[in-house]
């Protein structure tokens, strides 16, 4: 059983709230995010709904205080506004005082300015300053810039929906390693039409609120946002004094070798990534006061994903949700974003509700968590899965 | 904490290097500013059916990463490691012209379900049927060193024993046109010969997929051993040589005890300074190899030098098509490998004979 890492400061930006007191304010009043769609021009508008971040675009630079000549995209904006709010919150005045990197996921990138100006960028030259900031690096660049990380170790993982837990584990590992003494982990998407689109394609958006683990579920909600942690040697958290929020615990990835966008009909990857989280935790499934599920509230991935938890935890596994319902399904900040609510059911000794669940699915009988619930939580268990048969699971620990 | 070695290399590019039986014994000069890479015949590795339905970045890295786990005898890895700087840009790009020519409408799936970046490692990981590690990094030009870092840092706490890593990266047209009204890419042909000294801003574009098998495990047939590996995401010019000779030091190594040094030299007036900062200074009396004039720019070029310092510390030599300046140096122990583009994410790697 290896040592935790500690977690000492978190910031967010979602569709329920700007930062990490609205969200969970908005999971306890269980007050979703979801809505028409009103940022993106799309002939699809009436046929989805989306969980949009409030800020406009020229809001979130204001923000930050960026110039107008600026050529961040909406993804390195969020990324920048979530991650200054996990540094401010975990009281870092010297970035410089330790050995720190940034690890940032994503899966739109730049695309939101790409998509806007495509054809453009030939005709003139107004908006040419975006085309090197399509690519998805660079946000992670962008974020880098803004927490002010230079000549440092920083990467950005892309493995579709799964990718900021992924980012999570690597900077456990890195810290672990000796690596680095500190960094900021989470990931950042923007809503875009590429992505609508892509969804649309696959069949596999909902035109209602989604519902996760339900019967009659038609599928998600896309949302965006952004969200980071920051993580902390044991020399550091001691030296400081620092508060610790909780400990990274445990982590595993795995492939689900199935299919390159579905799920295997029994979870396989899913059940090999949560078995190797409780490994490295040291824990058995018994362990585990809460499931932070994927539950994006597609056929194929809730009905997978519930077989798995059975796999790993049998017939009675603890209290289980889906917190898609609030936020929408943000992709490859999903991981970060989770990873926080985890966190903050941790804190808070409660589990927060699956929301929109109406019938029991047939083809088992484990039933989500449908009320917000005071509960001693030990350790939170989060799934993310993704594209490329991506399954990821982090474990969140009170105790290191 | 164990040793890690590279054990297979495979490098597809502007020139034909799938046949790792050569080592750059004929060169191809390009005249272009977008130069392809030299396919090899796709339907001996990949079944004609499913060829079809991959763009050209994926069965290059399909087809690269069967040839590293043929070389290394491997028929199973226990993690898969990719790196890509644009992804798949080609499916991307059709997505998106899909979307705003036709207004949303009458667009099929296959090309956004390929876009994603991590389709190489999910399609590896598909066919091989590996359930193991599976991460897809995506920064830039240090994507592929992030895959190495990741790998030896598993390797070393033995947490795995042979894992597949590789960068992939092709050419989209729409791309290039872009790159090029930014002046990425250089407003005029350049030959390959003339690439590195141009004084011309931008540089020749490339694609290629290099993948390796990188093991704890030392087979005779080993090629090097990974010593080190660092990023940085930003490092100013001045700095450079400073880095690079704390870097040595950190791995109780002297500038004298560098035999070669490898340079992701592009021939950008405005960024190959970051390079001459090294060869006009600490490292002007070590023998300098560039070989971006030969397979052109992309994020995931720099793979292609660990394949180049894969080739020099098993073979002992170094084709003359590479050397950048004339020592005569006769063996070689340990080459340090240094990349950047356009000033950001620079890398430091070293290699050693095994």
């Amino acid at each position: 059983m290896s040592k935790g890492i500690a977690i000492t400061g978190m910031g967010i930006i979602s569709a329920i709230g700007n930062n990490v007191a609205e969200n969970f304010q908005s999971l306890m009043e269980g007050k979703k995010g979801i809505s028409k769609i009103s940022k993106i021009e799309t002939i699809h508008k009436d046929d989805i709904m989306v969980g949009e971040v409030a800020y406009t675009n020229s809001e979130l630079v204001d923000l930050l205080g960026l110039s107008t000549e600026n050529n961040y995209s909406r993804t390195g904006l969020l990324g920048a506004i979530a991650a200054k709010e996990a540094v401010a919150n975990a009281g870092i005045k010297d970035m410089k005082a330790y050995k720190t990197g940034l690890i940032s996921a994503t899966s739109v990138g730049g695309m939101d300015m790409t998509e806007k100006y495509f054809y453009d960028y030939l005709e003139n030259d107004t908006n040419r300053r975006y085309i090197e900031s399509h690519h998805a690096g660079d946000s992670t660049q962008k974020i880098a810039e803004q927490l002010g990380i230079d000549n440092s170790l920083i990467t950005t993982i892309s493995t579709a929906c799964s990718s900021a837990a992924n980012a999570i584990m690597l900077g456990a590992r890195l810290i672990k390693a000796g690596q680095l003494d500190r960094v900021i982990v989470g990931g950042a998407d923007c809503m875009s039409k590429f992505t609508i689109n892509g969804f649309k394609t696959l069949m596999i958006l909902s035109d209602t609120y989604n519902t996760p683990f339900d019967e009659n579920r038609k599928g998600l909600n896309l949302g965006e946002a952004a969200a980071f942690l920051v993580l902390e040697s044991e020399a550091i958290v001691k030296a400081e004094n620092k508060t610790v929020l909780g400990y990274v615990k445990g982590y595993g990835n795995a492939n689900d070798a199935f299919h390159q966008t579905a799920s295997s009909d029994h979870g396989d990857g899913a059940t090999l990534a949560m078995e190797k989280a409780l490994e490295v935790a040291g824990f058995t499934a018994k362990d585990i006061d809460y499931i932070n599920a994927h539950g994006t509230a597609t056929g194929n991935n809730d009905l997978s994903e519930g077989r798995a938890i059975i796999r790993v935890f049998g017939d009675s596994p603890p209290e289980f949700s889906s917190t898609k319902a609030y936020t929408g399904h943000t992709l490859a900040a999903a991981g970060a974003i989770e990873a926080i609510y985890s966190v903050l059911a941790l804190q808070n000794n409660v589990i927060f509700p699956n929301l929109n669940f109406k019938t029991q699915m047939k083809e088992f009988n484990i039933t989500p968590q449908l009320e917000a619930k005071e509960k001693r939580i030990q350790s939170v268990m989060s799934n993310s899965f993704g594209f490329g048969g991506n399954c990821s699971t982090v474990i969140f620990s009170k105790e290191q | 904490m164990k040793k890690v070695y590279i054990n297979s290399i495979s490098s597809i590019t502007a020139q034909k290097t799938f046949d790792n039986s050569e080592f750059l014994d004929e060169v191809i000069i390009h005249e272009d500013q977008v130069i392809f890479a030299v396919e090899p015949v796709y339907k001996d590795y990949i079944p004609p059916a499913a060829a079809r339905r991959m763009a050209k970045g994926i069965k290059m890295g399909v087809v690269a990463s069967k040839l590293a786990l043929q070389e290394a005898g491997l028929e199973q890895v226990d993690a898969i490691i990719t790196g890509t700087g644009m992804g798949c840009l080609r499916d991307s790009e059709k997505f998106l012209s899909g979307i705003i020519d036709n207004d949303e409408q009458f667009l099929t799936p296959t090309s956004f379900i390929q876009s994603t970046h991590n389709t190489v490692g999910g399609q590896i990981a598909l066919e091989l049927q590996c359930k193991g590690y599976n991460f897809t990094y995506v920064h830039g030009s240090n994507s592929f060193e992030s895959t190495l870092l990741d790998a030896k840092l598993q390797l070393e706490l033995d947490e795995a024993q042979n894992i597949l890593i590789g960068g992939v990266d092709e050419l989209g047209d729409y791309t290039t046109k872009l790159n090029k009204i930014i002046h990425h890419i250089k407003d005029e042909k350049t030959n390959s010969n003339n690439l590195l000294d141009s004084k011309t801003k931008g540089t020749v574009f490339g694609e290629g997929a290099n993948f390796f098998v990188v093991s704890n495990k030392k087979q005779d047939t080993s090629y090097a051993e990974v010593v080190s590996v660092e990023m940085y995401n930003t490092l100013s010019q001045n700095d450079v040589a400073k880095t690079a000779l704390n870097f040595l030091k950190e791995n109780n190594l002297t500038v004298e005890a560098i035999d070669a040094i490898i340079l992701g030299n592009n021939g950008d007036v405005e960024f190959d300074g970051y390079y001459n900062e090294l060869t006009s200074t600490a490292f002007s009396n070590t023998q300098q190899v560039c070989y971006k004039n030969l397979i052109g720019e992309f994020f995931t070029a720099s793979p292609f030098g660990l394949w180049i310092a894969s080739k020099i510390l098993k073979t002992q030599t170094i084709p003359e098509a590479l050397k950048r300046n004339h020592l005569g140096t006769a063996s070689f122990k340990n080459i340090l490998l240094y990349n950047q583009y356009r000033g950001e994410n620079h890398s430091f790697t070293l290699l050693k004979t095994c």
